[in-house]
């Protein structure tokens, strides 16, 4: 088998026609890792997905997942993989259990297989104390991990996780990274996430794919990324108005200077040094300073970096605002 | 590739598993099971009490309206009781001839068991857009469960649901006075679940046949709206066809309703089991069956997946 457990070739979603969603993205997945889209909402990433796990058929371009055409052998991909929606899937009259028993079905195993299975898997999320009790009472962190355990019970080679913590809160969203890397360790799977939370793809995805209007903007190990941008980033204004990028320019160190509403984005190796040196340079010139922030980039520098805005929410339809609103309202329920 | 994650091959794998979902969802849940149960009790009494078309040709009702024609001579005794008889069996013939039975009530009834297969199907239509919004219908779409097992067994979910319902009728008519006809036998009973469960599965597949793609809930309401008063006045369900206007009982001639109630009233209540019209109507009811629930599965492979 080739190393590469997902492969698109110029796949593109045009949907009515007209929108665009995907546009022509090109991407190979290698065993073992983790790799995420990370983007704004309404940049494409779950309709990506949707056309890996072959609920979605690509206008354009083809995709494979383990060899297999996600067009032509849609069945075969479907056995091999496992999907964890972003939405809370499971049905809430259902208990635990039964609701991974459901799953079971749809893939044809065995009852006594899946049962040996869905405890092992239980057990695994830390559900077991909880397997009886209807799916209502769950919190969201529970209903997560449940709806792993639901995308497992195939063994999937590939898993695919679609805004995996969504709605959670900071604790239980580290709590359900944790759960990911493990499932990464224990059964050497190979996972394709999608996020917009720009700390869930640094901590979690060994390899990130920026993802903008529906184009793949960069990709690469969040570390290569950050440090592509090429040192720290300065952030200042002055009070005059005026345009002085020419004259911080040149201070020494500075590589790169952008201004943007008002206030000047500036990339320099040794920040902290550099710094002092700017406004010194503009106190020159008669210009006073009136703020500073000097960040180490993270991965918010990057994108903003390759788009050349923060990340914010693309125009959605309606459909996917809705789907989106009720995942985080029962998350926090 | 398949060989180690332990999945069976059948076609059909799954079709149990999303069916016994959707009962559960109303056995399990204590309110709705009550209200399904209490909603034909109340139709029951409300429809088929209420309109009492017996009272209309009562004896005593003629007689009343006839108490100012004086005779000369006067009606002796006998004549007087001749004339009771008269109108009694008028009132039996007139009942006869339209219903086919004597009593309306247990004409009714029988329009209420197709009546609830009916609403009972009608609401197939919005669980497919429900398991849409929840996402739960993309979840099954990944896994390698068939797209006609998908849409198959909320048909069959439907269809077990409204048997389940008629099943209830049928008893509490007989508590409400339902009459049998002379040559009715328990074994046709079966004959009713059987064509109940067909008119139910092409109920339920027309329905979700025409939500399928809808997204919003709005759609399949507004379609149970337009289409089911209609499809219940334009058959013989709570009025024989015989005394329609022509048009209408065109209408009704082709009208699936219109059969189902026919054989379950030939089966239950007719005095005389007409069993070539009993044919006719389960081949008519089943050819529907069969045609709409190939169209839904049809449909159902071409658009779940966008």
């Amino acid at each position: 088998m080739s190393e590469e457990i997902i492969k698109a070739e110029g796949l593109t979603k045009v949907f009515n026609g007209h929108l665009v969603a995907v546009d022509h993205v090109n991407f190979e997945i290698k065993k073992g890792e983790i790799y995420g889209f990370l983007g704004p909402n309404g940049a494409g990433k779950t309709t990506t997905i949707n056309m890996l796990i072959t609920i979605l058929k690509p206008t354009e371009g083809k995709a494979s997942v383990l060899g297999f055409d996600v067009l032509k052998q849609n069945n075969d991909v479907r056995n091999v993989i496992g999907v964890v929606p972003q939405e809370y899937t499971a049905d809430e009259d259902l208990t635990g259990i039964e609701n991974i028993l459901l799953c079971a079905d749809m893939y044809g195993i065995p009852r006594k297989v899946a049962k040996e299975r869905a405890l092992d898997l239980l057990k695994l999320v830390e559900l077991t104390d909880f397997k009886d009790k209807r799916v209502q009472t769950f919190s969201g962190g529970m209903r997560r991990r449940l709806e792993l355990a639901c995308g497992l019970i195939n063994r999937p080679k590939v898993l695919f996780l679609d805004e995996p913590t969504l709605g959670l809160d900071v604790q239980t969203r580290s709590a359900t990274w944790n759960y990911i890397r493990k499932l990464k360790q224990e059964y050497g799977m190979t996972l394709f996430m999608t996020t917009h939370y720009l700390e869930e793809a640094d901590s979690l995805c060994d390899r990130v794919a920026i993802i903008d209007h529906g184009k793949i903007v960069v990709v690469g190990t969040p570390e290569d990324l950050k440090h592509s941008l090429g040192g720290d980033i300065i952030t200042i204004g002055i009070k005059e108005d005026a345009d002085v990028s020419a004259l911080i320019s040149k201070v020494e160190n500075v590589k790169d200077v952008k201004k943007e509403n008002g206030t000047y984005r500036i990339k320099a190796e040794y920040g902290e040094v550099t710094a002092p040196f700017i406004i010194e340079t503009l106190r020159k010139k008669g210009y006073t300073v009136s703020k500073l922030s000097l960040t180490e980039p993270t991965l918010n520098e990057v994108y903003l970096e390759y788009t050349g805005k923060s990340m914010r929410d693309a125009e959605e339809s309606r459909e996917a605002m809705w789907t989106q609103r009720m995942t985080m309202r029962r998350a926090r329920q | 590739m398949t060989e180690n994650n332990g999945s069976s091959k059948s076609k059909l794998h799954g079709l149990w598993a999303l069916t016994n979902r959707e009962l559960k969802k109303w056995y399990k849940a204590p309110v709705i099971f009550t209200l399904s149960i209490i909603q034909p009790i109340l139709w029951m009494g409300l429809l088929g009490k209420a309109m009492n078309i017996n009272a209309i040709f009562s004896p005593d009702k003629i007689q009343q309206l006839m108490g100012g024609l004086v005779l000369t001579p006067p009606l002796t005794q006998t004549q007087s009781a001749q004339l009771g008889g008269f109108f009694q069996g008028l009132q039996t013939g007139i009942m006869q001839n339209t219903f086919h039975t004597s009593d309306y009530f247990s004409f009714m009834a029988v329009g209420m068991i197709a009546f609830t297969a009916l609403f009972t199907t009608a609401f197939s239509g919005m669980s497919v857009v429900w398991d849409r919004r929840l996402g739960f219908l993309n979840k099954a779409l990944s896994t390698p469960v068939s797209r006609g097992v998908i849409v198959f067994s909320k048909v069959l979910s439907a269809a077990l649901r409204s048997m389940f319902q008629a099943g209830i009728i049928i008893v509490i008519a007989i508590a409400f006075g339902l009459q049998f006809g002379a040559s009715f036998n328990p074994l046709y009973i079966l004959g009713v679940f059987g064509i109940l469960f067909l008119i139910c599965v092409g109920l339920s597949s027309m329905f979700i046949a025409i939500t399928i793609r809808s997204t919003r809930m709005e759609t399949p309401m507004a379609v149970m709206n337009l289409i089911t008063l209609p499809l219940m006045f334009a058959s013989n369900a709570f009025f024989p066809t015989s005394i329609m206007p022509s048009w209408l009982q065109t209408v009704a001639q082709f009208n699936p309703m219109t059969y189902t109630t026919d054989a379950v009233r030939q089966l239950l209540i007719y005095s005389s089991t007409d069993f070539g019209s009993v044919a006719t109507d389960f081949a008519y009811v089943g050819l529907f069956a069969l045609v709409i629930a190939t169209i839904g599965i049809v449909l159902s492979w071409r658009f779940l997946n966008k």
